[in-house]
Order: structure tokens, then sequence, then C-alpha cells
């Protein structure tokens, strides 16, 4: 080969990876749907698909449209390994037939259509008939394109056991007909909460990780964004694009919530020359859409209180009536001990430390927080704040001993060394 | 595809009803079964004596025992059954959420194994 062919050869195989990184998961998606909802007959037929693209577009050039291409050699592929199967079985030659004559249409393909196989293989994967556990690593693994190993990473888990959860969720998509379908406006925001609930568990993940050393998994938090721009991107719901301001004005805040040693800054200590603006205005801009649509729920409103952090210029610029007004809101659309406990420190910013202590304390009393350190460690910077030192001590002593994570432990620690001294 | 849609119910708040609470549950039933008749739902439906009556067998190292009452003492029992016919599991779904024991107690809605069809994928 010449120098020049060499050349275009290289270029057409680093065409093929870009194209692998943009459109891989949309090509899945419409095989999926082509291949009448059979999840692994679709995946083997992309990698053949990509396997064909690397060997015939450094000889043939790079196809126009890339993606319709990549569609219908997987259709192919597949199709040739059902007529493989085939040889042993003669009611699959049918199925084989059958998926050639619908390869003509050319409406398969189209631009909405692969939109909507985007959606179908999202709903599918996060089907409530699916254990919650199976639809969070089915979405990475589907959806997003993680490897089973990073999930396994993400979640401290081994992978065998996230694989066997993947084949598990896969054998029921596949033996209790789970459909490969966008609901029906019924259905929606039923089935709507169950896709924005899995985005938001893999956000929290990334986000604050339930344990082990490390304070942040970024990755995961920016999977779950790139999954709610989607979301946005593909239905106009309100709820949708209240999760998605939730999670960039979370987001917003990462650098800022561990110091340079890598210790723990609460809000009201942060650094907010640190907070990404670009976040907090795509986030606050989001907020003020879902709004206005009236039809907003609990995702809008915890981003509303998100913005109204974001938007003061220091801790004690907070309009806190304002907030509060917000939780208020927050706890008739969605009642629970943990917005309780959010409300009352919010109420102790606006009414004085010994108002939102009479609300934590009877909230602890009811018995549900308990064992949840963040109430204990909330009652304990009330007490502190009111210079009930010993008490003060007391409670974060149990905070200290309910608490997992190991950056967290040390600012308790950190609290009860500044009331020893 | 065939799902059975299983009705478990609490037995004892089925008793506790009253004469014409029970009239209306049932009237509820036979409006419900009509509905799939005409819907091209419905394969068949029954509905059980009390779990009073149950008897459960076994044969174990050849033998047979035979006891008293279901192989699983549980809060809901089950009750009765629909088979039906579905398009998918969304559509199963659909119409078990119609059942009327579901407001009282719970539906398992379980696919049927069709031994005279084989998935392309098995």
């Amino acid at each position: 080969m010449t120098a020049a062919g060499e050349d275009a050869a290289g270029r057409a195989r680093e065409t093929v990876d870009a194209v692998y990184r943009a459109e891989s998961r949309r090509v899945l998606a419409t095989l999926i749907r082509l291949l009448d909802g059979d999840f692994d007959l679709a995946e083997e037929a992309l990698h053949e698909a990509f396997a064909a693209a690397l060997q015939r577009w450094p000889a043939d050039g790079v196809p126009a449209r890339p993606r319709a291409w990549l569609v219908s050699a997987g259709r192919f592929k597949a199709i040739d390994a059902i007529r493989r199967r085939a040889r042993f079985d003669a009611r699959l030659a049918d199925v084989a037939e059958h998926l050639r004559a619908a390869a003509s249409d050319p409406a398969e393909t189209d631009e909405d259509g692969v939109e909507d196989d985007r959606l179908r293989l999202v709903f599918t994967c996060c089907h409530p008939a699916l254990a919650p556990d199976a639809r969070i690593a089915l979405t990475l693994r589907e959806v997003c394109g993680l490897t089973t190993e990073a999930i396994a990473r993400a979640f401290l888990t081994s992978p065998p056991t996230l694989a066997q959860r993947i084949v598990r969720a896969k054998a029921k998509i596949r033996d209790a007909r789970i459909p490969y379908q966008v609901p029906q406006r019924a259905d929606l925001p039923e089935r709507l909460d169950a896709v924005l609930h899995v985005v938001y568990l893999v956000f929290n993940e990334g986000y604050s990780a339930s344990s082990g050393a490390a304070l942040t998994r970024a990755d995961l938090s920016a999977e779950a964004i790139r999954l709610g721009r989607l979301l946005v991107e593909l239905l106009p719901e309100p709820e949708a694009a209240g999760l998605l301001a939730l999670m960039l004005l979370h987001e917003s805040r990462r650098a800022a919530r561990t110091t340079a040693d890598g210790e723990l800054a609460l809000l009201d200590e942060q650094d907010r020359s640190l907070w990404n603006r670009a976040q907090i205005a795509e986030g606050c801009a989001l907020v003020e859409r879902a709004l206005r649509s009236r039809r907003f729920g609990p995702y809008t409103l915890q981003a509303a209180i998100a913005a109204v952090h974001a938007e003061a210029a220091t801790a004690v610029e907070t309009d806190w009536a304002q907030i509060v007004g917000l939780y208020d809101v927050l706890l008739r659309a969605d009642p629970s001990p943990v917005v309780e406990l959010n409300r009352a420190a919010a109420l102790a910013m606006r009414d004085g430390p010994a108002a939102g202590l009479a609300r934590v304390d009877a909230l602890l009393a009811r018995g549900e927080l308990a064992d949840y350190h963040l109430a204990h460690s909330a009652r304990a910077d009330l007490l502190r704040r009111l210079g009930h030192t010993a008490e003060a001590r007391a409670a974060y002593g149990r905070a200290l001993a309910l608490a997992r994570q190991e950056p967290e432990r040390r600012f308790l620690e950190r609290r009860l060394r500044e009331l020893r001294g | 595809m065939k799902y059975l849609c299983l009705i478990y119910d609490d037995e004892q708040v089925m008793d506790a009803m009253s004469k014409s609470e029970g009239e209306a549950f049932m009237g509820e039933y036979f409006a419900f079964t009509e509905g799939i008749r005409q819907s091209g739902h419905y394969v068949a439906g029954e509905a059980l004596q009390p779990v009073a009556s149950a008897t459960t067998i076994r044969i174990r190292n050849g033998k047979v025992s035979t006891t008293d009452g279901p192989f699983a003492e549980t809060k809901e029992q089950l009750g009765g059954f629909y088979l039906i016919e579905a398009r998918d599991l969304n559509d199963a779904i659909q119409v078990a959420s119609r059942i009327p024991s579901v407001r009282t107690g719970s539906i398992e809605v379980r696919p049927v194994v069709d031994f005279s069809q084989q998935q392309p994928s098995s």
C-alpha cells in the first residue's frame, strides 16, 4: 500500500472509532427493535457490523450515512446468524425470511424512528417488572455502553455478580415478553418515574458514594447527566427537565465539596468561586422552564431549592424563607422524613437553631430516622450553635457511629475534636 | 402469549365483608370477567374454595404423605386465577390491574411456557 493509502486507511479506522463512540448505542437500540427485542442477538450483530466497517471502510471509503450502513450490516449479520441456527431448527428459517423481507423498508432507519428506539431502550431497561438493581445495571450497560467491569467497580460488586444480574434481566425481558416500547400516554407518568429514579440513583451513587474511601465517583454522575440530557431531548416532560436541573446544580458544586486535602466541605463552608457557573446557569434555566409548566413534581422542587442556594453569593445571603417555602411544597408533593429533616435545617437558618432543634427532636422521636447519621449530625450542629457542648458531643458521637463514608467520618471527628478543645 | 394471573387475597378480610359488600365484590368480578371475554383476553378462570379445604401431597422416599392445608402459610392465600391471552407483559399488566382483588390483595402474573414455539434466541 502507498503512504497515501495507509493514511486513508488510518483515517477510516479513526472514523470507525469515532462513529462507535457516538453512534453505537443508537445502532444497538434500532437493532434490538429490528430483531424483535432480542438483546443478545442485537449486541452480537452490533459488534459484527463494526467489525465489517473496520474491514470495508478503509478500502471503500466511509459511507454517506454511517449509522444506516451499520444498522443494515448488523441486520444482515443477524439474519446470517439465524440462518446458521436454522440448520438445526427449521422453524427459524421463517424468522430469517421475515427479517429479510422487512429489511427493504426505509422507514425503519429514519431519524425519528431512531430517536424513538433510544427511548424504547431506556423504558425497557427501566421496566418496573425488572428488579431495581437490574434496571440500573442494564441501563448503564445497554443505554450508556459501560462495560460490566466498570459498572461492577462503580457499585462495589464483583463482575460475575453484575453479569449475572444483567443475564437474568435479559432473560426476564425475553421470557415474560416485556415489550420494546415507549409506554402509552396513560402509563407514561408511572413509567417515567421509574426511569427518572434509575437516573437519579446512578447520579447519587456517583455524587455521594454510599460507602468507601472516595467521596465522589464523577464518571457515574457524568453518565447520569448524559442520560438526563437524552430524556430531556426526547421527552417534553417537566420532571425530566427538573431532574436534569437537579443533577447539574449538585454537580456544579463538585469541585467545592472537598478541600485540597480531601476533607468534606459543607455548603456554608464551600468556596463558591469554585462552583461551575455554566452548570448553574443551565440548571436554573431548566428549573424555570419546569416550574412554568405547572406539571412539575419532586425533582423540580428539589432543583428549585438547589437553585436558590446556587444564586446566593454567600451562605449568609441565602434566601432561607424561600427555601423553607419550597420544602413545604415538596413535603406536600412527596412526604418523607428526610425532606422534613432538611426543612428543619432550613428553618433553623430562618428562625434560629432552637426552632430547628425542636423539629429535629420531634422527628427523631418518631423513630424513622433513628439510624440515619445525618439526622444526628444535624442535631449535633444545632446543639453546638446553641452552646450545648456536652449534648452536641454526644450527638456527633452517635452520628460517627452510624456514618460509613470515610470523608464524612473524618468531618465528624474534626467537629468532635473542636468541641473538646 | 398466555399469562396466568394468580389472585392472592387475605381470606380473613374476605370473610369479614358484610353480605352486601361481598355481593358488590362478586358483581365486580362478573363485570371484569365479561369485559375480558369481550376483549378476547379470557382463556379460563376459576375461584377456589378457602385454604381450609386444601390438601398438600408429597411423595418422599416412595412414601405418600398427605397433609392438611396449603404448601406455605402466608398472610395472603391463593383464591383463584385467570388464564389470559395477552400481546405482551404490558398488555397482561393492564388486564391484571383491573382484577378486583388487586385493591385488596395482590396479583402475580406469570408467563406460560409455550412448548410449541421456540424463541429464536433460545
